[in-house]
């Protein structure tokens, strides 16, 4: 079976889909951050996906970036996560509302 | 093309610049300054007069230079026999208002800036002849009314500084959806002489239908300046938390904006939409007359009584305005120049004896012509030009737009007309209130007369009040050209029968 | 006649000097300043006069003795009517007729004659009818005549259509009012030198009066509706300034306020009387509207443009002429100065009301429905205020209650078309009625004087009750007074007599004319009652005052003494006027020419020959029976006439007599006042009426439109109901914001499918 652009299109739809289910349903702060990397990644996937079906390089320079904001992100989002335990001692982020109306 | 009528517009903003250099701690140097710009800003407007052209029906001293080239918006200034007497009227009143400012102490450079700017704009909306311009202007007044009343006002200053702001942005923000709606139908321009000129073309430029859209939209937010019932509300309380000064300019210059913008762009422009609406504008303006009046004759508050008597002036200047005939649209305009100078100077007048008693409340006097008889006098013949006595100016203007008005509405103007009995029964009854009987305060005995000061911001106005009563033929020859072009946009409506 | 300025500048100039520079002179300067230059300004009148009399009249005046007033009509018009039904009376009015002559020709016996012959209404057309046959034209007036100048001093107004120029109209009746006003002022001015002496306030006082007889002569002398209103309003001033003089005392301030307040509601109807007029003629000056009304609606008599126009005019009138309904401000307004009551609130400012209407006497003739209303409301007036007076007890209530009844007199001589008579009534009313004024003025000073004395500063000066006696005190006072007193009852000698019984015998007359209605009778029968109870109040208050004894406190009658020289002094040529003046116009049956009458006759010669119109028009005459707009009577009906009015004078003086001076009543306290008596004393409760019928329903709408429409409704609902609706959609929809990451991560999801599910099936 010859892999086409469809079976990446799915792979990385699937991807797409959990990430959006793992932000949406679970309350620790550090897998929602993962679940959004997993979405990050899946439109990696796509981008390299369409980048060698058409042939043009400038997908695969574009998700170098996107991985390299992407670990900047981290880096910075588990500072956040770290700070915000220290201060409240929780992850949880449905205790946290302090933006509320 | 001179640069005549730019300088008059921007000499206060130099001004005001001019007025950083200024110590804060002088205090009198920053009044000495600020009347100076005023003074000169004056005397270059004054030649005006003299160099206009009264036979010309077209715009004089024009001014055209390119602004924002990709949407095709200009500086374009003009003059015409309408605007002359407010410019005039605006420059005249920026002299005396400095001078009846001498009760402020809070932070004068600021106050005095603040002044210059509005001047700024308040020259720029009648001399501007580009729509977009137009309506820079327009909002540029309102920055500076909003600090004045909102830091040197009363007690209440906050309230009635957003009311102020809220209300007349929400008309003119409907306006400003006009303006675009005309530039994306006459060709992208603003150029108000190149709409007008469509306007009038056979075809026109916009379908009946539209004029009335666009006639509301500007309507309400002229209205809301002028301010017509049941538009008013904001203006009692701007009047009585604004500082003496701020209250000369809102009744003297900042309520003409409102007329002026009827009688420059939405009744010329829109002349179908004048058609349909005529009734109701006359309905309103009557009612103004006679609800202003009524309301006026139980305050307890003198500077709100003036405030509501403005309503009821100004109904005088709107129901001549739709009346359409000569008469009432020469009264109407002469009648905004009277209302400035006579209701101007009511404020400064119930600023002499705030400044005094720190009270605007009439029962607070009573008798005390007897400590300040000169006071009392000029009150006296400041009232009864407001009242509408011949021989002073308020009569002028009412008589011509009752005159005017018969023609095309009798009931109108015969219900105009009993605002005149009203306007003697409230001020009279304040005057007597205030002035008359037994001095019964012990705190008005050492009340002193008028100071030298407040003369100087009386006198001129006392002038021009029996000037103007004796002789208007100074002023209304200037508009008579003007008058008649502005009516032949209207020579189509019939007068209305019946009513 | 350009000099013809002076006459108003002369009084403007002492307001100019006096007040601005009066300060610093003393008052005997101010004092006499003033009143020089309104001496100034009645030489400048004489002269006008005579300049005016020097002029040969163009218009025939009416035939000296006896004659009847169709026989003037018959040379001065040219009916030039055709038999068609129903053919307005149409006239071509403008006299050409140079021939006074041609009037004395027509004898009472050839024109009664043709009268005689005349069979029903188109035939009586026909005797005035010169010019058979000719073409309908609508009558013109031709209200210009060789006494009518006009002195431009400058454009005032122009716009469009409206023309106005500030010109001085000098003409019979502008020059005879001029007089009045400027010799009236002279001697009161002088008077007040002496009365007003030692008032802090006495410069202000004469630049008051100097600037009354400044807008006053504008009233009288200008040539159009808005010029004559300048004065109109600009008199209301005055007299709320003096009257208000006193203002330290509220209810002194209150009268000037209310002067004010309700002759501004006369005046709204003057205004809309000049709304209609240059609505409808395009013009406002007299000669233009005269002219204008007389071509439109003299086809069209009684139409309803004129007739409204008339009404409005009389509104005006009614406020400065204190008729029914507005007189109330009057009695108030003695409240005033002495001085001024005399001369604004009796003899001239008052009467601008009478001045109007006989102006605009060519309007009312073509309005009959309006000359009827006039003729009512002044004859009413005249009986109204003759019965309050009766039981005032306060002098100058008495005196001011005469007035208005005065004035309902010549409202009513207007009304009736007896225009010369309401003027001639004017003048010699001013003369005596000053005089009666300056002389309870004078008795009011001795009072003043006499309480002082014994340092009584509660009892009244001005009640009647307090004096008594005054005779033997203050004789010259008292002689004068006589003197006016038998003026104003009618006492034949004196002037009151001939223009009262002139006024008199027109009503009368009118009555006749209309075909024997006995409700046509109305104005004279009032009128005669009226004259009845003019001379009792008068003898009551001359015997009250100056006869028996002396009633005020013990002690102060040795304080009781003559005026000054400078106050008895005018008050002697007012007497002397009040006598005399009536010569000028002495009854047909007296004299071959009645000076007054002529001198007048151009004025209102247009008015009377639309009346002669309208007369024949309006009532439909039965053949054989003769017909006369408004004819003179015959020399025995006018004998009886005369008889009836000094009857009418003499039964008023008895009573009087018999009450106070037989039987010694005294006025009776206040608290035992009763019955009708009471109403009387109370006015008819008017005040209280009006008070309760206006004043509070006005100011209670003036609160509700306040509280309820202006604070609850507009802004409390509209504007801060909107405010408020925003608050609370802002309060709701920010309820989303729930700080709750995930939440915001649904939405955005639900956002994006929201897109995709639209982008699918677009």
């Amino acid at each position: 079976m010859e892999l086409t652009i469809y079976h990446y299109l799915l792979l990385s739809t699937i991807l797409f889909s959990l990430g959006i289910i793992g932000v949406l349903t679970r309350r620790n702060i550090l897998i929602i951050l993962m679940s959004v990397e997993l979405m990050l990644n899946s439109a990696n996937l796509l981008l390299i996906a369409f980048s060698h079906y058409i042939q043009n390089a400038t997908g695969m320079i574009f998700v170098l970036f996107t991985m390299t904001v992407a670990a900047a992100e981290v880096g910075v989002g588990l500072a956040i996560i770290v700070t915000i335990f220290r201060n409240k001692e929780t992850i949880d982020v449905g205790k946290m509302n302090l933006l509320k109306w | 093309m001179s640069l005549w009528l730019t300088a008059i517009v921007f000499i206060p903003t130099v001004g005001a610049l001019l007025m950083l250099l200024v110590p804060s701690g002088n205090s009198k140097a920053l009044r000495t300054t600020a009347f100076m710009i005023m003074l000169v800003d004056f005397f270059v407007s004054l030649p005006l007069y003299w160099a206009y052209d009264p036979s010309n029906a077209s715009f004089q001293f024009v001014e055209r230079a390119s602004w924002i080239e990709t949407f095709n918006i200009h500086y374009y200034l003009g003059l015409d026999g309408i605007s002359l007497l407010l410019v005039l009227l605006t420059t005249f009143l920026g002299p005396i208002v400095v001078l009846g400012s001498s009760g402020i102490t809070k932070s004068l450079k600021g106050y005095f800036a603040c002044m210059l700017l509005l001047q700024t704009g308040m020259l720029g909306t009648f001399l501007a002849l580009d729509l977009f311009l137009f309506y820079v202007f327009w909002e540029v007044m309102l920055i500076p009314m909003y600090f004045l009343i909102g830091i040197w006002g009363g007690i209440e200053r906050i309230y009635a500084a957003v009311k102020f702001f809220i209300y007349t942005m929400v008309g003119s923000l409907l306006m400003l959806v006009g303006i675009l709606w005309i530039y994306f139908h006459s060709g992208n321009t603003f150029d108000y002489t190149q709409i007008m000129a469509q306007a009038t073309s056979s075809g026109g430029l916009f379908t009946p239908q539209a004029q009335l859209w666009l006639f509301a939209a500007f309507a309400l937010a002229f209205a809301i300046k002028v301010p017509m019932f049941p538009f008013h509300t904001w203006l009692p309380d701007a009047h009585v938390q604004a500082p003496t000064a701020g209250s000369v300019i809102l009744a003297g210059v900042l309520l003409k904006m409102g007329t002026y913008g009827f009688i420059r762009f939405a009744m010329p422009m829109f002349p179908a939409g004048v058609e349909f609406f005529q009734p109701l504008m006359l309905t309103l303006a009557v009612i103004g007359i006679i609800y202003g009046a009524m309301v006026s004759i139980v305050q307890p508050d003198m500077k709100k009584l003036v405030a509501y008597s403005s309503v009821s002036h100004l109904g005088f200047v709107m129901l001549g305005l739709f009346a359409l005939t000569p008469q009432a649209v020469t009264g109407a305009v002469i009648q905004m120049v009277n209302h400035g100078l006579s209701t101007g100077a009511l404020f400064l007048l119930v600023g002499v004896v705030y400044d005094r008693r720190h009270t605007r409340m009439i029962k607070d006097y009573g008798g005390i012509a007897k400590v300040m008889p000169l006071y009392a006098a000029v009150f006296m013949i400041v009232m009864l030009s407001s009242v509408g006595l011949p021989g002073l100016n308020g009569f002028i203007g009412e008589f011509m737009i009752l005159v005017g008005t018969y023609s095309t509405s009798p009931v109108a103007a015969i219900l105009g007309a009993t605002g005149v009995i009203l306007a003697a029964i409230y001020l009279l009854w304040m005057y007597r209130r205030v002035f008359f009987g037994e001095l019964v305060h012990k705190e008005n005995e050492g009340l002193k007369d008028l100071k030298p000061a407040e003369w100087a911001s009386l006198i001129p106005l006392l002038i021009f009040i029996v000037w103007i009563g004796v002789y208007p033929m100074t002023f209304l020859g200037k508009m008579a050209t003007s008058i008649n072009h502005f009516l032949q946009n209207f020579d189509f409506i019939r007068p209305m029968a019946g009513l | 006649m350009q000099y013809a300025v002076l006459l108003i500048l002369f009084p403007l100039i002492g307001v100019i000097i006096n007040g601005f520079f009066g300060r610093k002179l003393p008052e005997k300067v101010v004092g006499w300043l003033a009143s020089l230059l309104i001496g100034a300004s009645f030489v400048v009148a004489l002269s006008l006069a005579v300049q005016l009399a020097g002029i040969p009249s163009d218009v025939a005046t009416e035939p000296a003795h006896g004659g009847h007033a169709d026989a003037m009509h018959e040379d001065v018009i040219h009916a030039e009517s055709t038999h068609d039904a129903g053919a307005v009376a149409a006239e071509e009015l403008s006299h050409d007729s140079h021939e006074p002559a041609a009037t004395e020709v027509h004898g009472e016996v050839e024109s009664h004659e043709a009268m005689v012959d005349a069979h029903g209404e188109a035939e009586a057309q026909d005797v005035h009818g010169g010019c058979e046959g000719c073409e309908v034209s609508h009558p013109s007036v031709n209200v210009r005549h060789s006494r009518w100048l006009e002195i431009p001093v400058f454009t005032w107004i122009h716009v469009g259509d409206l023309d106005l120029g500030f010109t001085i109209l000098v003409d019979p009746l502008s020059v005879v009012m001029m007089l009045v006003v400027t010799g009236i002022s002279f001697l009161i001015h002088i008077y007040s030198i002496g009365y007003m002496a030692g008032d802090p306030r006495f410069r202000l006082f004469f630049v008051y009066l100097n600037l009354f007889v400044f807008f006053m002569l504008i009233l009288v002398s200008g040539n159009s509706f808005p010029v004559l209103f300048i004065g109109w309003e600009g008199v209301g001033l005055c007299s709320y300034l003096l009257i208000g003089f006193w203002w330290g005392d509220m209810s002194k301030a209150t009268a000037g306020m209310k002067a004010f307040i309700v002759n501004r509601i006369g005046d709204f109807g003057m205004l809309v009387a000049m709304f209609l007029l240059f609505h409808h003629l395009g013009t406002l000056t007299f000669q233009g509207v005269f002219e204008g009304a007389a071509a439109k609606w003299g086809a069209d008599i009684g139409a309803p443009a004129i007739t409204a126009i008339t009404l409005m005019l009389l509104m005006g009138a009614t406020g400065k002429s204190a008729q029914i309904p507005l007189y109330v401000w009057l009695p108030d307004a003695m409240a005033g100065p002495t001085p001024v009551s005399a001369l604004i609130h009796a003899a001239t400012m008052v009467t601008a009301g009478v001045y109007m209407i006989a102006r605009s006497s060519v309007l009312f003739a073509l309005a009959p429905a309006g000359m009827t209303t006039v003729a009512v409301v002044g004859a009413l007036t005249a009986i109204f205020a003759a019965t309050i007076g009766i039981k005032q007890f306060d002098i100058k209530k008495v005196l001011a209650y005469s007035t208005v009844s005065q004035l309902g007199y010549m409202v009513m001589a207007c009304g009736v078309g007896a225009f010369t008579a309401g003027i001639f009534h004017l003048m010699t009313h001013a003369f005596f009625k000053a005089l009666l004024f300056l002389g309870s003025g004078a008795v009011i000073h001795t009072m003043h004087g006499a309480l002082h004395h014994v340092h009584d500063h509660h009892t009244d000066p001005q009640d009647m009750r307090n004096m008594g006696g005054l005779k033997k005190y203050i004789p010259l006072t008292y002689w004068l007074f006589v003197v006016a007193t038998l003026a104003i009852a009618g006492i034949p000698g004196f002037s009151g007599f001939f223009s009262k019984d002139k006024i008199l015998e027109m009503a009368f007359m009118m009555g006749t004319a209309e075909g024997l209605n006995p409700g046509n009778f109305l104005p004279y029968a009032l009128g005669l009652i009226a004259a009845v109870i003019t001379a009792f109040y008068m003898f009551r208050l001359v015997y009250l005052t100056f006869h028996g004894d002396y009633k005020g406190p013990k002690g102060s009658a040795e304080g009781l003494h003559e005026s000054p020289p400078v106050m008895t002094m005018p008050l002697v040529v007012l007497a002397f006027l009040a006598v005399v003046g009536g010569y000028v116009g002495l009854p047909r049956v007296l004299s071959h020419v009645n000076h007054f009458e002529n001198w007048l006759y151009p004025v209102f010669a247009p008015a009377n020959r639309i009346l002669d119109v309208v007369a024949h028009q309006v009532h439909a005459i039965p053949p054989g029976q003769a017909f006369h707009a408004f004819p003179h009577p015959e020399p025995w009906l006018e004998w009886v006439l005369i008889g009836v009015s000094v009857v009418a004078a003499l039964v008023g003086i008895s009573i009087a007599f018999t009450m106070y001076i037989k039987k010694g009543l005294v006025g009776e306290p206040d608290e035992k006042q009763a019955g009708f008596g009471k109403v009387l004393w109370q006015k008819y409760y008017i005040d209280e009426v009006y008070d309760a019928l206006v004043i509070r329903p006005l100011i209670g709408i003036c609160r509700f439109s306040w509280r309820i429409i202006d604070a609850a409704i507009i802004d409390g609902g509209m504007v801060l109901g909107t405010a408020k609706a925003v608050h609370w959609v802002g309060g709701g929809l920010r309820r989303v914001q729930t700080g709750v990451v995930s939440n915001y991560a649904l939405m955005l999801v639900a956002g994006v499918l929201l897109v995709l599910v639209l982008f699918m099936f677009r």
